[in-house]
């Protein structure tokens, strides 16, 4: 029974290891067509789901000749395949290209808002709760954010689209759908999460070291400034990246408001997509190549988010819990 | 000088929490008004293709129970095995992975989910979207079980361990026991979470307009039907929707709020 449980908890564990493994080569694997035949390019090409004629697309692939060196044998096989269905249908020269740019810059560009957003409301809040509030004031306070926190996704859409958006549409000019209004939403989304862990990480300063500060005749702004910021630094920093890493992937609150339109802002007002946004949207509809490119998006926000979330974790947030 | 930037500094502080505050009465006050205003009982009695919300609101619930039926077990029996068992460095890589898994983008979950239970399969069925939530469950009831029983006094362990249980038996007689309220909280906040899902249920399970308990088929979920309601043109589907958003936030933090004040009586 001892030996049974003891394996039966062994293969639980290993079960996350094993999930993740598997989505990582499933994406992998589904992603393939698309890698095969777009290369690392696809993350440069802004063109999502375009009828081009075959001459054309040559010439974009002949300019960039050495990004082409360093795929090699790929590229390579692919403009053979091209020469060849020329060859074959002389009538349909034309092909689909998908092209991973736009979605890719909107998702860094709606983070990089959210965090410019939420960055110096969460710091105010935890400071907020972790040294100004009493006991009492803070706990329930602490309580509401976390609420916040608990929130669905698609709330925040709802909430944002026929409430947050026009107001700032009215304030910035252009459109309800944007980039900026995406963002903005998507900085209260985190917000909560944010303040959180950096309360966390405030509180485990020491007594000893802000009182010995307060004793000294420091106010609570220095105390905060040159006692508590340098001491849990490291944590608040922490705490930030892991934010960014959970605005990279979320779907429904961005997917109500960033417009979903395959085009690179030209301002911040603009609409644009974001990968999470672009499987939602397209999933339904996509087959073939087109599927493919999706996987190839989700691969590309899978290893982004884990690189971010698992940089955080292991550089600073290594003795926190979080 | 010194004085006067400490006060500004308080300010800010107080106005980024009052911000805070600001948005969670904003969000609630607009769901309540707009949420209340549709609210009405026929809701609750007819289905998504008569007007009504039971069919959603029954297969939401029906998703993430039998998601937590599955999440839950594993989650824990890892989190046990990470705490209890494990010896090197093998534990800590689950710990952090599990950690990661937390993070993970939710609609990368559904993908994967789609293409090993949907595709091959030939269309949309709610045993993917219990998957898919279920996946989302394990890793944060695995970090949950592992540091709540990180709080349990390793004096406990030896004074079972002394009266000749088994290890097996002293983690679940003993140390289970010993932190069980701060884990029930725990599988609750988790519960709150994935029954307010969206993302891994886009295309897995879809949603249906229909009364069914049918996995093998598209199973109506709430959440997926809010977001297509929502963007459908006629002001009816659109008050629906914010009918069930009203529905949803209110189940949602509810159970959240039941999960906390659990702890808290114990504390």
């Amino acid at each position: 029974m001892e030996k049974l449980f003891q394996k039966i908890s062994f293969s639980s564990a290993t079960l996350v290891l094993i999930l993740l493994l598997g989505i990582f080569t499933t994406l992998f694997i589904s992603a393939k067509p698309a890698i095969a035949e777009f290369g690392l390019e696809f993350i440069t090409d802004k063109r999502w789901n375009q009828e081009v004629s075959l001459p054309q697309t040559k010439t974009p692939a002949q300019v960039a000749t050495p990004a082409q060196n360093l795929e090699d044998d790929d590229a390579i096989a692919d403009e053979d395949d091209m020469i060849l269905d020329e060859d074959d249908e002389d009538d349909s020269m034309t092909k689909t290209v998908f092209g991973g740019l736009v979605p890719i810059v909107g998702t860094l560009l709606s983070t990089l808002i959210a965090l410019v957003f939420a960055m110096p409301i969460a710091m105010g809040i935890a400071v907020f709760l972790a040294e100004i509030a009493s006991k009492n004031i803070s706990k329930y306070v602490g309580i509401a954010i976390e609420l916040l926190a608990a929130i669905p996704s698609i709330i925040f859409g709802m909430w944002g689209l026929y409430y947050f958006a026009p107001i700032i549409s009215d304030t910035f000019g252009g459109y309800q759908v944007s980039l900026l209004t995406a963002g903005l939403v998507l900085g209260v989304m985190i917000l909560p999460f944010m303040a959180a862990v950096t309360r966390d990480s405030m509180n485990t300063t020491p007594d000893v070291l802000k009182e010995s500060a307060y004793a000294l005749g420091a106010t609570k702004f220095e105390v905060v400034k040159d006692v508590i910021f340098p001491f849990s630094k490291v944590g608040i920093i922490g705490s930030i990246i892991l934010a960014l890493g959970r605005a990279l992937g979320e779907t429904m609150a961005v997917a109500f408001l960033i417009g979903a339109v395959y085009s690179l802002p030209e301002t911040i007002t603009d609409p644009t997509i974001s990968i999470p946004v672009a499987m939602a949207v397209n999933f339904g509809e996509a087959s073939g190549l087109g599927e493919s490119s999706l996987f190839y998006l989700g691969l590309i926000l899978f290893i982004l988010s884990f690189a971010v979330i698992s940089f955080a974790k292991f550089y600073f947030l290594k003795r926190t819990k979080v | 000088m010194r004085l006067t930037l400490n006060k500004i500094f308080l300010a800010f502080s107080v106005i980024s929490a009052l911000i805070g505050l600001g948005f969670l009465a904003w969000i609630l006050v607009t769901l309540f008004i707009k949420g209340f205003s549709s609210l009405h009982l026929s809701l609750f009695l007819n289905d998504l293709v008569d007007g009504g919300l039971r069919n959603l609101i029954v297969g939401q619930l029906v998703l993430a129970l039998l998601a937590a039926l599955i999440g839950i077990p594993l989650g824990m029996v890892a989190g046990i095995y990470i705490r209890e068992y494990g010896r090197g460095k093998y534990p800590e890589l689950i710990r952090d992975l599990s950690d990661i898994m937390v993070s993970a983008p939710s609609i990368v979950i559904g993908a994967f989910v789609y293409s090993f239970a949907v595709a091959p399969f030939g269309g949309a069925n709610g045993f993917a979207g219990v998957i898919a939530l279920s996946i989302m469950m394990i890793p944060i009831i695995i970090n949950t079980t592992d540091s709540m029983l990180s709080l349990v006094p390793k004096e406990l362990r030896e004074a079972g361990m002394a009266l000749g249980a088994s290890k097996y038996r002293v983690i679940l007689d003993v140390v289970i026991k010993a932190a069980k309220v701060g884990i029930m909280t725990g599988i609750l906040l988790a519960f709150a979470r994935i029954a307010g899902e969206t993302a891994p249920l886009l295309f897995t399970s879809e949603t249906s307009n229909y009364f069914s308990l049918d996995l093998t088929d598209s199973f109506p979920s709430l959440t997926v039907s809010i977001y297509n309601l929502a963007n459908e043109p006629e002001k009816s589907s659109r008050d629906l929707a914010w009918a069930a958003s009203f529905i949803l936030t209110v189940m949602v933090l509810v159970i959240n709020l039941f999960g906390r004040y659990l702890t808290r009586n114990k504390k």
